[in-house]
């Protein structure tokens, strides 16, 4: 990495800053370079999927009811007399002008129907972030803090539960006891029946949208309808980030200057909040992110489960009616989103930790 | 000489018995950690459950009784009845079977292939490497279950495609462990040996780089299991994995979705099963880790 210079014969600082700048600017190229093949590499994998894969590509588009000539206009349409690798090219110009082809269950334009759907996928899944956050980490914390006690016991369980619970399994238990039995919360969708379309979309966010236009109860029939699902998906990131949490500050408490504060007589809420969790902070971010995409993943399941109108709900109901567009469309967009969160948590990781730089 | 002596024998005198010294001192190992026996038990239930399932159960599992239906868990029928009145116990222990070929075959496609790559790529190093790691880490900041989804969309609903598409995203994993542990033998004085003696590219790799990644990749193996359950079982759930009336446990809680609000019981009881054997293959995975492989501890 970068070498030392001796403080002698230091170079003057207006030099020593263009080096640096010339060094940030050749990070930020390879940044841009690797980030650019990655969603090459997410296009060719899509490509191959929707066009290499299924023995007719054009019925696998158009539907089993689509007559002789929608098909022959669809085949060319769809560029298939061209070889394969310009067929390749053509998919990705089209991408990137934001073409993603024509649904064939809704009938709309699949880029139109994923940029109605995300919000409500972006408004669950950072709200479970949120709920993953604020309790994931106090736990790991404690359980750090009290390793080996009943309560340190418990976390783990709690943090294994998170690799071995089905996401779908959890919400139907959820909507069981706290809807059907308890009444806690609302049931499945955004809203109840009677408040649906009298909030005009501006962000697509419920919460968000009601508030602004003042409508209170709207704003808590919303609240009432996310707790569940948004607190079954904090769930999964809770456990994993109690545990990344609980481990990361092992390693911290068992450091030197750890027991050397203790010995100065710091009290133990300070040692462990200030001299053990502050160096954390930096990799914590790290897993918050991972954890934010792997949400969207779990979303899904959930969405699937609580008919929460997302893109988890718009792909699995495309992939039972065979819409491959729509298919390949959530699946470019879920899979962009989650290498830009990938990548930018590893940024993020190296702009914060001097070690890292 | 008791046998005890014999497999923790100093100065082993053929490889078989040196074998099984190791994989004696991990079994007392692993017989110290109480949370990685009650793995192992549970992994040895699922395994009897799957072989003697025409035993255990005490009805066909798909055979139809309209006048059982819904049925809650009573003495009779353990875990109550579903839909068309069959037995959801005798359904859960035949589903043992589908679970553990998923697991099973899925282990057998993706370890190999991630094995055979990544130790390639540490091998031969150079372009070959860029190649192949690039590759690895595209699939690699991919959503697993996302492009399983998609994978299943276009190869067809089913049990086997289930399959192929989760191996198809869990090799990358063990490519990236391979290439990691052949790096650090490459250049071990007995691989010069062997290549001084003749010995070629593929006599390396497949007899001397691969037998050494075993013990990282078993550990990786094991705690990616309940992943690929939870998979599986999720690509059943939303009807792209076993059909029916495969006792399929995914596809159980899926049909069980629309009675969930009053017979609970459908749903439930299958989601029970996939949490015991995912926390089973967790429990001994972590011990294995302690065992084999302490180092990797707290990587994901």
């Amino acid at each position: 990495m970068t070498t030392e210079q001796p403080a002698l014969t230091s170079p003057p600082p207006e030099k020593l800053s263009g080096k640096r700048t010339r060094r940030q600017i050749g990070a930020v190229t390879t940044f841009l370079v690797t980030l650019f093949l990655t969603f090459l590499g997410l296009l060719a994998i899509t490509f191959f999927i929707g066009r290499v894969i299924p023995i007719d590509p054009v019925l696998a588009v158009v539907g089993d009811r689509a007559t002789q000539a929608q098909y022959d206009a669809a085949k060319i349409a769809m560029g298939l007399d061209q070889p394969l690798y310009m067929q390749f090219v053509t998919y990705v110009g089209n991408v990137f002008t934001g073409n993603l082809g024509m649904s064939v269950s809704t009938g709309r334009a699949v880029a139109d129907d994923l940029s109605r759907f995300f919000p409500a996928t972006f408004e669950m899944a950072t709200l479970g972030i949120l709920i993953g956050v604020a309790i994931g980490v106090p736990l790991g914390v404690t359980a750090a803090a009290r390793q080996g006690s009943w309560l340190d016991q418990a976390i783990r369980v709690v943090g294994l539960l998170g690799y071995s619970v089905p996401a779908f399994w959890l919400g139907l238990v959820g909507l069981a006891i706290f809807y059907a039995r308890l009444r806690w919360v609302g049931g499945p969708g955004r809203l109840d029946i009677f408040y649906d379309g009298l909030v005009t979309p501006i962000t697509g966010m419920i919460l968000i949208d009601s508030l602004v236009q003042g409508e209170i109860d709207i704003f808590w029939n919303a609240v009432w309808h996310i707790v569940l699902p948004a607190s079954v998906l904090g769930f999964f990131s809770l456990a994993y980030i109690a545990r990344m949490t609980r481990s990361f500050m092992l390693d911290q408490l068992s450091q030197e200057f750890v027991t050397t504060a203790r010995v100065k007589g710091v009290p133990e809420r300070i040692v462990i909040w200030r001299h053990a969790f502050n160096p954390i902070r930096v990799p914590l971010i790290t897993v918050i992110g991972l954890s934010y995409a792997g949400l969207l993943e779990g979303s899904v399941m959930i969405e699937t489960v609580f008919s929460w109108p997302g893109i988890g709900n718009y792909l699995t109901t495309a992939l039972l009616n065979a819409d491959m567009n729509a298919v390949l469309g959530s699946t470019l967009v879920i899979g962009a989103v989650f290498i830009v969160i990938n990548k930018v948590s590893d940024v993020l990781y190296r702009v914060l930790d001097p070690r890292a730089r | 000489m008791t046998t005890r002596d014999w497999l923790l024998a100093d100065s082993p005198t053929s490889r078989w018995q040196a074998n099984a010294g190791r994989a004696y001192r991990v079994f007392t190992a692993l017989l110290r950690n109480p949370l990685s026996v009650l793995g192992g038990v549970i992994i040895l239930v699922l395994l009897l459950t799957a072989l003697f399932a025409p035993w255990i159960a005490p009805f066909s599992p798909t055979g139809q009784n309209l006048s059982q239906r819904l049925l809650p868990p009573s003495g009779v029928n353990w875990m109550g009845t579903d839909e068309l009145g069959r037995d959801i116990f005798s359904r859960v222990v035949w589903g043992s079977q589908i679970t553990l070929t998923i697991v099973l075959l899925v282990a057998l496609i993706s370890a190999p292939l991630g094995l055979l790559i990544g130790a390639i790529s540490g091998y031969f190093g150079g372009w070959v490497d860029r190649v192949l790691m690039g590759f690895t880490d595209i699939f690699l900041s991919l959503p697993k279950l996302i492009l399983a989804l998609a994978f299943v969309a276009a190869l067809g609903p089913g049990i086997n495609n289930a399959i192929i598409a989760i191996a198809i995203t869990s090799w990358p994993a063990y490519a990236r462990i391979a290439r990691a542990e052949t790096l650090t033998i490459r250049n071990a004085e007995y691989i010069s040996a062997v290549q001084l003696a003749g010995g070629g590219p593929i006599r390396v790799i497949v007899q001397h780089i691969l037998p050494l990644c075993t013990s990282s990749m078993i550990v990786r193996v094991t705690l990616d299991m309940a992943g690929v359950i939870l998979t599986a079982a999720g690509l059943g759930f939303i009807g792209l994995g076993a059909q029916p009336p495969l006792p399929e446990w995914g596809a159980m809680i899926s049909r069980g979705r629309t009675f969930i609000l009053d017979q609970w019981w459908v749903a439930t009881m299958p989601g029970f099963a996939i949490i015991i054997v995912s926390l089973g293959f967790c429990f001994l995975g972590d011990g294995l880790r302690d065992v084999l492989d302490p180092k990797s501890e707290g990587k994901s």
